[in-house]
């Protein structure tokens, strides 16, 4: 922070008074990201605030890390500068809620929780079931483009978010898109927005469509003895009429994930025992429908599992459809509770090819003698989560080597593999996002128009943006 | 122009490749809209090098460039505002890969939308925007617009269904985006460039996503002797979580012109027609079709058809898609809106538009995507009469004034092109259009890639300017 800090201090207090302003080190430390924390925190109680902070911050060259909940602020590399924490909790109202349009106006940090309990009311939700979803706020969910096994059916935020305010780098309060289902007026620089990570803007509200609730559901587990078989019944699956609301493929090694003790986290009712096991592949997929319909999926997914050579079919209903479901949503988070340094990547690849993905996972954590537990969407998107016992130098060495291994087989495979969570040391001797492709000098235009000051969590995205 | 620019666009491009002469150009001067603008030259790439060669001459010449595909688009999007070089895509028109495992297709940007779903068929799949041009229409000039279409109630529109795109930027490089496979890191370029109105990049390869055809369709005609009854029942479905898999709606009007063009079986004397697609597995389609046809009931409907079979289906889809050109029958010039509105507003919007049309004198027809608020009323107006034309912009704007009012928008799949331009102010601030027109002149920097779209180009954003009238022999050359 410049020359006359307190100074800065008294502008900040100004624009969004004292008891929002915090600066004490025990304050502080609860925004550190890798143990760097900012000068200040500032809680804003409104979009214009925002306006006001940004502008201020870009004129005094302050970083600026906007953040909700801050469950998933260790994701990305460390800002380049990190002044001041823009904490947007205090802006957590529904704006607007037309039940019988559904569609939904809210501010960014609104908990998830509060959000969907608003909804349920009406018999409506947002298909975001994104890991930390007892904490995690509707801002940090779409800023940081989590997916969810939803998407297996209702796709990701981009496909239903309707329109954005955010504040951009030199303080503008702007909006693209509107709060209708379709609309085609200006440029949709919302969907920037989503995934950005705070690199161009700091959300104050976003626009959903809404969605019903679906009425019945089941779930479906089969049992594998490799992960080509599992992924012949996705294909079979992806052929057939079914449209499933979930299809995950998991690793023999989520079995002890999921039946441990930090999968009881939240409260989430016990999985029923034999469901998965730790030596095989497990297919499961949750339908929703009518008793009719229902019925129907759970004879074809049986069938096909049979052509499959799956074993031990199980079908789950109530309590237990909530219990793997749960656990599916907080896969990430179980993860990182059950190791000192756990590593996860994320990697996109076209469904066909997490053939060769998914044995090589298994394969590098093998002969680097790492625990590891992978959960694949039907839809291509892998998490595979490295799980060392300690966060030593010897740990990091292994997990490294590992990572390399994984990175090569996902880029042979036309892939892309992030690495969205490791212990922040480690990060500058990974390959933390890739995706320096063609694309970077089109995102580096971008990033100079919001935010030409480079204040905006800088440093932390895609290559250094 | 410059004829030293044709003289090397033949050169490079071949001779059957460039078109020049005043003949041939006035074919390229009108889109599905209202407006026309003449290019100066027009021509015809075979590859994405082809099209950065025109790009990169282009920008030696300092002479606009506009991308078409097959000029069906409904708002000047493709039309040369300020002369220039016309692109035309129709010969770079090769499906380039089907990925049945992956469900995907990669296309060049001239291929016509219904071809790719023809093409795939037998496979199970389709492309799902489905324009009501889908016969004509480009998946390129899809991309550029981000067009709907009926079934995009369900399945979404256009950009819900691009992964990836080559293209070329207005300083003549070529560059892919996005990713066959999903969530590539960084910004969502393809979000972006989608919709994007040919403003930033000419794009020369399109990766898609197919849909597995569903297994079972039924095609309801609900007919209803009010308007306001047909409109409710909308209403309702929506309120009632019900999403079928297309939600139309046609006025007497309307359907009066479509049914002596197509002779579909659309009732005569009926006040509003929805045309309501379920779609899904067989047992979730019945159920489906019993909860809407239990709505429109509820609404007083007078009738609930079931078509009986895919021919009767397909010819009142035929009525639907086909209606613009009945109604072109009716008149020489129709004025096509494209408001939206949240659905709950459907019964008063309609309302107010009827009063509109009466009170500027037009009979004002609608048909529309009731599913998702999206409005077409249908002004019918003659050109050669300039008092008329200006009436029926003026009634046209009222309407949109009220969509906007109701917490709406200008266009809900049309584009805003030329056309919009001007309103664009009513929804947006001038910080608001100086960060889109900062984001466009981050790639398009001296304005020469479709130049006078989309952003107004006045110097007072906040006022709005009534479009100069086209008079006939004075087209902008």
């Amino acid at each position: 922070m410049s020359a006359s800090a307190s100074a800065v201090m008294s502008r900040l207090s100004e624009i969004v008074g004292d008891p929002h302003l915090a600066a004490s080190a025990q304050e502080l430390a609860g925004y550190a990201i890798g143990g760097m924390r900012p000068s200040a925190a500032v809680c804003p109680g409104s979009a214009q605030e925002v306006a006001e902070l940004i502008r201020f911050a870009a004129v005094e060259k302050l970083g600026v890390v906007a953040c909700g909940a801050r469950t998933k602020l260790e994701i990305g590399l460390l800002p380049r500068k990190y002044d001041l924490a823009l904490d947007v909790t205090r802006l957590d109202r529904i704006v607007a809620y037309d039940p019988d349009d559904l569609t939904l106006s809210v501010e960014p940090g609104i908990p998830l929780q509060k959000l969907s309990a608003a909804l349920a009311e009406r018999g409506q939700f947002l298909p975001l079931a994104v890991p930390f979803a007892n904490r995690a706020t509707i801002g940090g969910t779409i800023a940081s483009a989590m997916d969810s096994p939803l998407r297996q059916a209702y796709g990701t935020a981009r496909d239903f978010v309707l329109g954005m305010e955010f504040v951009t780098g030199d303080g503008t309060l702007a909006k693209s898109g509107g709060r209708v289902v379709k609309n085609v007026t200006g440029y949709d620089l919302h969907k920037l927005m989503i995934g950005a990570f705070g690199t161009l803007g700091v959300i104050t509200k976003i626009n959903f469509r809404t969605f019903p609730l679906p009425r019945e559901t089941r779930a479906f587990v089969a049992n594998f003895e490799s992960p080509a078989r599992a992924l012949d019944l996705r294909e079979r699956v992806s052929r057939s009429p079914l449209r499933p609301l979930t299809l995950e493929i998991f690793s023999p090694g989520v079995a002890d994930l999921f039946y441990g003790s930090a999968a009881a986290r939240d409260g989430m009712n016990p999985l029923a025992p034999n469901l998965l096991t730790n030596q095989a592949w497990a297919f499961t997929s949750g339908v929703a429908g009518t008793q009719e319909a229902l019925d129907r999926c759970e004879a074809e997914l049986r069938a096909m599992a049979e052509q499959a050579r799956g074993e031990r079919f199980s079908i789950l209903r109530g309590d237990q459809v909530a219990a793997a479901f749960g656990r599916k949503r907080e896969f990430v988070a179980i993860a990182l509770e059950s190791s000192p340094a756990a590593t996860i990547l994320k990697i996109g690849v076209l469904p066909s090819r997490m053939d060769e993905i998914l044995p090589g996972i298994e394969s590098a954590a093998a002969s680097e003698n790492l625990r590891c537990a992978t959960m694949a969407r039907g839809v291509g998107v892998i998490y595979a989560a490295l799980l060392p016992d300690a966060s030593s130098e010897e740990a990091r060495e292994c997990v490294a080597r590992a990572v390399t291994l994984i990175q090569d087989a996902c880029d042979k495979a036309g892939g892309d593999a992030t690495i969205p969570w490791c212990p922040m040391a480690w990060k500058s001797a990974f390959k933390i996002w890739g995706g320096d492709g063609e694309g970077l000098s089109l995102m580096r235009k971008l990033k100079a128009v919001f935010d030409p000051q480079r204040i905006l969590s800088p440093g932390r995205f895609v290559g250094g943006l | 122009m410059d004829s030293r620019l044709i003289r090397e666009l033949r050169k490079l491009l071949g001779a059957d490749a460039v078109l020049d002469k005043r003949e041939d150009l006035l074919l390229y001067e009108y889109d599905g809209s209202v407006e026309s603008a003449r290019p100066n030259c027009v021509v015809f790439p075979r590859t994405a090098q082809d099209v950065v060669v025109v790009v990169k001459l282009a920008n030696q010449y300092k002479t606009p460039v506009v991308g078409r595909g097959a000029g069906t688009g409904l708002s000047g999007g493709a039309l040369p505002r300020l002369g220039g070089i016309l692109t035309v895509f129709s010969r770079m028109n090769r499906i380039l890969a089907v990925d049945v495992e992956n469900q995907r297709a990669t296309v060049q940007p001239g291929v016509v939308n219904a071809d790719l779903s023809a093409a795939v068929a037998h496979l199970g799949l389709h492309f799902a925007p489905d324009p009501s041009s889908q016969k004509a229409c480009t998946i390129g000039g899809n991309v550029s617009e981000n067009s709907g279409g009926p079934h995009t109630l369900a399945y979404g529109v256009t950009t819900n269904h691009v992964l990836a795109l080559e293209m070329v930027l207005p300083d003549g490089e070529l560059v892919r985006i996005g990713s066959p496979a999903l969530d590539s890191p960084g910004y969502d370029l393809p979000g972006l460039f989608v919709g994007s109105e040919g403003t930033m990049a000419l794009v020369t390869e399109i990766t898609v996503n197919l849909t597995p055809l569903p297994e079972a369709v039924k095609t309801l005609l609900a007919i209803f002797d009010s308007l306001d009854d047909a409109t409710e029942t909308v209403a309702e479905i929506t309120a009632r979580g019900i999403t079928p898999a297309a939600c139309e709606m046609l006025d007497g009007w309307t359907l009066r012109a479509v049914e002596a063009y197509v002779h579909a079986g659309f009732p005569l004397d009926s006040a509003a027609v929805l045309l309501i697609d379920v779609d899904g597995l067989r047992e979730a389609v019945e159920s489906h079709a019993e909860a809407v046809a239990d709505v429109c009931r509820v609404h007083h409907a007078r009738e609930v058809r079931v078509a009986r079979d895919a021919a009767e289906r397909d010819l009142l889809w035929k009525g639907r898609k086909n209606a613009f050109g009945a109604v072109g029958r009716l008149s020489p010039t129709y004025y096509v809106q494209d408001g939206v509105i949240p659905r709950t507003k459907l019964p008063v919007t309609i309302r107010r538009i009827n009063e509109i049309g009466k009170k500027y004198g037009f009979e004002i027809g609608d048909i529309f995507h009731a599913g998702d608020g999206n409005l077409h009323p249908i002004i019918l107006f003659d050109a050669s009469d300039p008092k008329q034309f200006e009436r029926a912009v003026s009634a046209s704007d009222e309407i949109i004034k009220f969509c906007i009012e109701m917490g709406g928008s200008i266009t809900g799949e049309h584009g805003v092109g030329m056309e919009k331009d001007r309103l664009m102010p009513l929804l947006f601030s001038d910080a608001e259009l100086e960060l889109m027109r900062r984001v466009r002149d981050a790639f398009n920097a001296d304005n020469l890639l479709n130049p006078g779209k989309i952003i107004p180009t006045g110097k007072s954003c906040g006022e709005i300017r009534v479009r100069p009238l086209p008079v006939a022999g004075s087209l902008p050359a």
